[in-house]
């Protein structure tokens, strides 16, 4: 080794820095522009959750495109972000599904109504009114289903109305003033076409309606020139145009301060109100909150446990090599913490297997090396030549057996991620990741701690100090 | 050291076959206990407050008359597991619901875990598994051949891995087909433990080559028989020592400590990972052996003593 001190002070910093990242930071993590959660991101099956596979409903044969799974993906989306869930992940899995994955929502029902939504697109008449993009609002449709959906606060409603009925007439427009529900002009139903045009160089979204509907909207516009005609997708507003002129000939533009995505966007929704493919859940999984925290404490108690003893073992039988093995596990498991934070990936049951396993995988790598050490003491090296030479000879072997690994787990992360089977996904990144920094700690850490041992060991104790 | 583990090497075959052999007649007989994961089915973990639990046949009986078939499985202190044949979340709802009222539970505690998988996603699963491991195989052996190019009949080397590695596979398929009598079953899970036993196993038998390979350089006018023994018994010591003294130390605990969800699965990697490093002696590197000898050509060494020296 040409520069000793240099490893040593690298190994420091690195272990610093790694400490620095694992410990759990209340405000979330920092580093430069790199915003991270302070915490481990923990999978479902660690602090409970939910798992939705969703396929497209289509007959045998019928090729979905990438596209339009993409759009199903991307509504589905918008639509979850009302659950108020901040780290839903939606993923397309393979030619034909979408994975679905609310962290921490075990209430099944509200995450599968919302999943299996139609998506209603509604053109609303809200007269003077401009309407903020993304306000919530009451239409008459929306009001219906709510109704349904509670009895009891309908009726207290009713009963309320019935009173201020036969009191006061000016009352009651009072009352309907602070929940106002607006009159739904046409749904998404009506619509025949939708595009994104260039008017003047500025993208407008241009629609075509069925000539059903043309008429409806003939006659609404040509009553309410300069009013506000509001586009309102799943009771929440996503556009509110000013009409600008009576539409007759069942076809328009809408204009606004469009670019060309947010013109796109728009159109999407417009079109997709309804998803572009039906969708059916064909896999579900719930796991409940205690059930994750008990995996999780266990399994942390059980890693904690075999970790200590095959410690114990390394010192006993290799003494100070041992030693320097349980201290470069350390390093090993400190930095492996902190790029599972910085990366991030989601620890779940099966990644915290894949972590222990390759932990026992840099244990393995130690071991290769210490057995070598032994060996050349045996046949009478010194010291400084045993430990330069461990790690030659060592080496090929260390290299081949860990890249057979890599082989392996890169085709189980294939096979995991173009399916959606997340278990094996999990699992073969841990194990890519434990292979990488194992193969990184011996090639630092031990080799370096080694060199220093020969610093305090009197070449005549050497045999004890090692356990030869 | 002077041990000769090369000239029993048709002993460790038969061993071998012994072990695999029985669990393979079950899978043949019977077929593997195949969880929802791969047939399609729903399984609801109720969880019941304390005392509250109804008997095995109460609640099989209640949700038949409700309408499922089913069969039930006590768990732990409070819980009850159903299985079903696949119902849509609808029914899963209403069922739960039904259960809820009957019992006089919370709906949000006696979900304790649903999973419900559609029929056709667990075909698909093995499929794509049985492809995953072919082409991991394949890759292992095309990297072997190359990273032992600088020897001869670097070919087999790639060759004698992969078929020690089947062995694992086999010693894993072959303890989940045993594993009906005590409750097993097939998840993805025990597949993941497959695909780790075959990753870990190739990773041992390259330990083993790698001294092959180191001594054939330096040792050339060792007879080869010799020099795979003088090579085993000199990885001998490390093999111990990473496979029983720290990976199984942890894969144990996990399967004392790590809850239910992790009992199957540690178990089979304990298994698998010890036969892996039996393999690598007992199994890949006398077949290099064999190879070498061409003992086939003389009725697999009929009768004749083994001269290997270490």
């Amino acid at each position: 080794m040409k520069k000793p001190f240099v490893n040593l002070i690298i190994i420091i910093l690195i272990f610093l820095c790694a400490l620095f990242v694992d410990v759990s930071h209340e405000n979330g993590l920092r580093i430069g522009s790199l915003q991270r959660s302070g915490n481990l991101y923990l999978g479902l099956d660690l602090q409970g959750g939910m798992q939705v596979l969703l396929e497209a409903d289509v007959e045998d044969g019928t090729v979905v495109s990438a596209d339009q799974l993409n759009t199903a993906r991307q509504i589905l989306e918008n639509r979850s972000n009302g659950l108020g869930v901040s780290d839903v992940v939606f993923q397309v899995a393979g030619s034909n599904r979408i994975l679905a994955e609310f962290p921490g929502m075990t209430n099944t029902e509200e995450v599968l109504a919302t999943l299996k939504g139609t998506g209603l697109l509604e053109f609303v008449d809200t007269g003077d009114e401009f309407m903020m993009e993304g306000d919530p609002i009451k239409t008459d449709l929306t009001v219906s289903s709510s109704e349904k959906s509670s009895e009891t606060t309908t009726t207290a409603a009713a009963t309320a109305a019935n009173l201020t009925d036969s009191s006061d007439s000016s009352d009651s427009t009072e009352t309907a003033t602070e929940e106002k529900v607006y009159h739904t002009v046409l749904t998404g139903a009506a619509l025949q076409n939708v595009s994104v045009q260039m008017e003047n160089s500025t993208p407008v979204v241009a629609f075509e309606l069925k000539s059903d509907a043309s008429q409806t909207f003939a006659d609404f516009t040509s009553a309410n020139i300069g009013k506000y005609l509001t586009i309102v997708l799943d009771g929440k507003v996503i556009s509110s145009p000013r009409i600008n002129g009576a539409i007759t000939g069942g076809s328009g533009v809408i204009t606004g301060n469009f670019t060309i995505d947010s013109a796109n966007a728009l159109s999407v929704q417009l079109k997709y109100g309804a998803l572009p493919v039906p969708l059916k859940i064909v896999e579900y999984k719930m796991i409940g909150a205690t059930l994750g925290e008990d995996s999780l404490k266990k399994s942390l108690v059980a890693g904690l446990i075999g970790l200590a003893l095959a410690a114990l073992f390394m010192i006993l039988y290799y003494r100070l090599a041992g030693a320097v093995a349980v201290l470069a596990i350390i390093f090993y498991g400190a930095v492996s913490l902190a790029l599972y934070k910085l990366i991030p990936i989601t620890l779940s049951l099966s990644g915290i297997a894949g972590f222990i396993l390759t932990t026992g995988g840099a244990f393995d790598a130690n071991i290769l090396m210490f057995e070598r050490l032994k060996e050349e003491l045996r046949n009478g090296k010194t010291i400084n030549q045993a430990i330069t030479l461990c790690w030659t000879r060592a080496w090929s072997s260390i290299r081949d057996s860990n890249v057979a690994t890599l082989i392996t787990a890169a085709i189980l992360f294939y096979f995991g991620s173009s399916f959606g089977a997340t278990i094996v996904k999990g699992f073969a990144v841990s194990l890519c990741l434990g292979v990488l920094i194992s193969m990184f700690t011996a090639f630092l850490v031990t080799r370096t701690l080694l060199h220093y041992t020969t610093k305090v060991v009197k070449p005549e104790n050497q045999n004890k100090w090692f356990g030869v | 050291m002077k041990l000769n583990i090369l000239s029993k090497r048709y002993w460790y075959f038969a061993f071998s076959l012994l072990l695999i052999l029985p669990g393979l007649i079950l899978l043949i007989v019977k077929g593997m206990p195949m969880g929802i994961d791969f047939t399609g089915g729903t399984l609801m973990e109720l969880k019941f407050s304390e005392g509250n639990r109804p008997e095995r046949e109460v609640l099989s009986q209640a949700a038949l008359d409700f309408g499922i078939e089913n069969t039930v499985v006590l768990s732990g202190d409070s819980n009850a597991i159903v299985r079903t044949p696949f119902l849509d979340d609808d029914q899963i709802e209403s069922f739960i619901k039904f259960a809820a009222e009957t019992y006089k539970e919370d709906p949000a505690t006696l979900r304790y875990s649903i999973s419900s998988v559609g029929p056709s996603i667990g075909k698909e699963v093995a499929s794509r598994a049985f492809l995953a491991v072919a082409a991991a195989a394949l890759g292992v052996i095309l990297y072997i051949w190359f990273a032992f190019r600088s020897i001869p009949n670097s070919f087999r080397y790639g060759v004698c891995a992969i078929i020690a590695m089947i062995h694992d596979g086999l010693i894993v398929i072959s303890l989940s087909a045993l594993g009906r009598f005590w409750g097993w079953q097939f998840t993805s899970l025990t597949l993941t433990a497959l695909l780790t036993v075959i990753g870990f196993s190739v990773q041992d038998k390259i330990v083993v080559f790698d001294r092959i390979r180191e001594n054939s350089r330096i040792l050339r006018k060792l007879e080869f028989e010799t020099l795979v023994n003088h090579s085993i018994v000199q990885t001998l010591q490390r093999s111990i020592n990473t496979q029983l003294m720290t990976s199984e130390f942890m894969l144990l605990s996990m399967a004392l400590l790590g809850g239910t969800s992790l009992r199957d699965f540690s178990v089979i990697l304990l298994v698998g990972l010890l036969m892996g490093t039996y393999s690598s002696i007992f199994i890949a590197a006398p077949l290099l052996v064999i190879w070498e000898k061409e003992e086939w050509k003389n009725w697999f060494n009929k009768g004749k003593k083994s001269t290997a020296q270490a």
